[in-house]
């Protein structure tokens, strides 16, 4: 437990050692809140709500979350460090998950750094606070499902580039399986039952049940399952 | 101290090393010699826990590193080839960083540890800087005070002066000698010079297998009056 907490800190205060943290926030900000306000007609909707805002996060964390956990295994195998952490003593579950961790919080930082959108719509009308929670909540478990992702495919390769590319594919492909105009088109192919199995594999699917406000069971598993399986598999790739 | 049983490691067709077996009591420092790609590397990266041995087994203080890894890896310290570190780190932050995953107890005792290897070390008028900001020899000598941090009766150097120039590498090597009496060491080079200044007995291998156990004199009468460098040849191709 010690060396997990030792390895999260030393990774969550990783981040603002060098300018990519910060630069990384504010690009987050500007463009969250700008494909808000431009794409999604924020202010043109008329109403008090954030569903122009949280609509776009599956698009934005395709590139954002990789470009986060890009360097997480495959920065330490190229510098030669994770001779020392895996000579360290302490188990590779806890060298993985003292990681994630870590990087979930920085990019749980980022997306609750949003939350004068949130003051705004208060301000403005009266939206119901319970979903714009919900709708918050279901983003971080999507952004920790997206960087358990990234870890795994960090963890195959020392190259960064070929860790960001891998982690965006595979995201892209959970992303379209729920996503209407994908879904469609694959409607017009496959039976009905199989376009709706594999929806439900889909990040989209159960993101947009929570941005609905509903905080349902079957949401939380499929964010947490993915999460643990992910990072198992992670395990598996280090140990070799 | 240290006990290596028939280890062996396998990448593709290649068979890296081939049935190593050796032991290491406290007070000795072993000279591991051979070639480059001799398998010396890949020997101490799985006697140290880092790769998985194709077959055989270490044990270090009777503490087998494949069925009890951290009780055996907490014995032992260890310094990769060209020392690896966090470089955006400081100084005392990397070495307070390791501190806290050997769980060396608390902040107090924690401290006392990092103090103890920045003196040990002469690190102390760069315990503020980055390491990338340091010069080789400092960053080996980093390297060498994360090693020893937790004052373990077993050290695995891989290369320690290698890279270092003439002054730094008699530094590293009164630093080795100072901390030896008591522990196990076992260290890599491929300078021979090295091995009389420092070990108390030899291994070479090459091609994955151990070609001579002795001692440098052991070794420098093989072949009277030759050099070292003419024996080590002779051995190795």
């Amino acid at each position: 437990m010690d060396a997990t907490l030792a390895l999260f800190k030393r990774e969550f205060f990783g981040y603002f050692r060098s300018p990519v943290a910060y630069v990384f926030l504010i690009v987050f900000l500007l463009a969250a809140v700008g494909l808000a306000f431009f794409v999604g007609q924020f202010f043109r909707g008329n109403t008090a709500s954030l569903d122009a805002f949280f609509v776009f996060h599956p698009w934005l964390f395709l590139f954002f979350i990789p470009a986060v956990g890009m360097r997480l295994w495959a920065e330490e195998k190229r510098s030669g460090t994770i001779e020392i952490l895996f000579t360290l003593p302490l188990t590779p579950l806890q060298a993985v998950a003292g990681k994630f961790f870590a990087g979930w919080l920085f990019v749980a930082l980022a997306v609750v750094l949003t939350f004068p959108m949130a003051l705004t719509v208060g301000y403005l009308g009266s939206p119901d606070w319970g979903m714009i929670l919900c709708s918050y909540l279901g983003s971080i478990l999507m952004a920790g499902a997206y960087l358990s992702i990234c870890s795994l495919t960090s963890s195959l390769t020392k190259n960064q580039v070929i860790s960001f590319v891998l982690s965006t594919l595979v995201c892209l492909v959970l992303v379209f399986l729920g996503w209407g105009v994908f879904s469609n088109l694959l409607g017009a192919v496959f039976p009905v039952w199989l376009v709706d199995l594999l929806a439900t594999f889909s990040f989209t699917t159960h993101y947009e049940s929570m941005m609905r406000g509903l905080l349902d069971l079957r949401g939380l598993v499929y964010f947490l399952s993915l999460m643990a399986f992910s990072l198992f598999l992670n395990v598996l790739a280090l140990e070799r | 101290m240290v006990e290596i049983d028939q280890l062996s490691k396998r990448f593709g067709n290649l068979l890296a090393v081939d049935r190593v077996s050796f032991s290491v009591r406290r007070g000795e420092i072993l000279g591991f010699l051979g070639p480059n790609g001799a398998g010396k590397s890949t020997t101490m990266k799985m006697v140290t826990g880092f790769l998985r041995p194709t077959a055989g087994t270490a044990r270090i203080g009777g503490h087998d590193i494949l069925e009890e890894p951290l009780a055996a890896k907490s014995r032992i310290g260890y310094l990769p080839e060209s020392s690896p570190s966090y470089q955006e780190m400081t100084v005392g932050e990397f070495l307070g960083f390791i501190a806290e995953c050997r769980r060396l107890g608390d902040r107090a005792a924690r401290g006392r540890a990092v103090e103890r290897v920045l003196d040990l070390c002469s690190l102390r008028e760069v315990r503020h800087q980055p390491i990338e900001t340091l010069s080789k020899g400092y960053r080996q000598r980093v390297g060498f005070a994360q090693a020893v941090i937790h004052d373990p009766p077993v050290l695995i150097l891989d290369e320690p002066t290698d890279g270092l120039d003439p002054n730094q590498k008699h530094e590293v090597r009164s630093i080795i000698t100072g901390m030896a009496k008591d522990k196990a060491v076992i260290l890599s080079t491929h300078i021979l010079e090295e091995v009389d200044a420092l070990c108390t007995r030899v291994i070479i291998i090459a091609r994955g297998k151990v070609v001579v156990d002795e001692t440098p004199a052991e070794l420098r009468d093989r072949d009277p009056g030759k050099r070292l460098d003419t024996v080590f040849r002779q051995l190795t191709t």
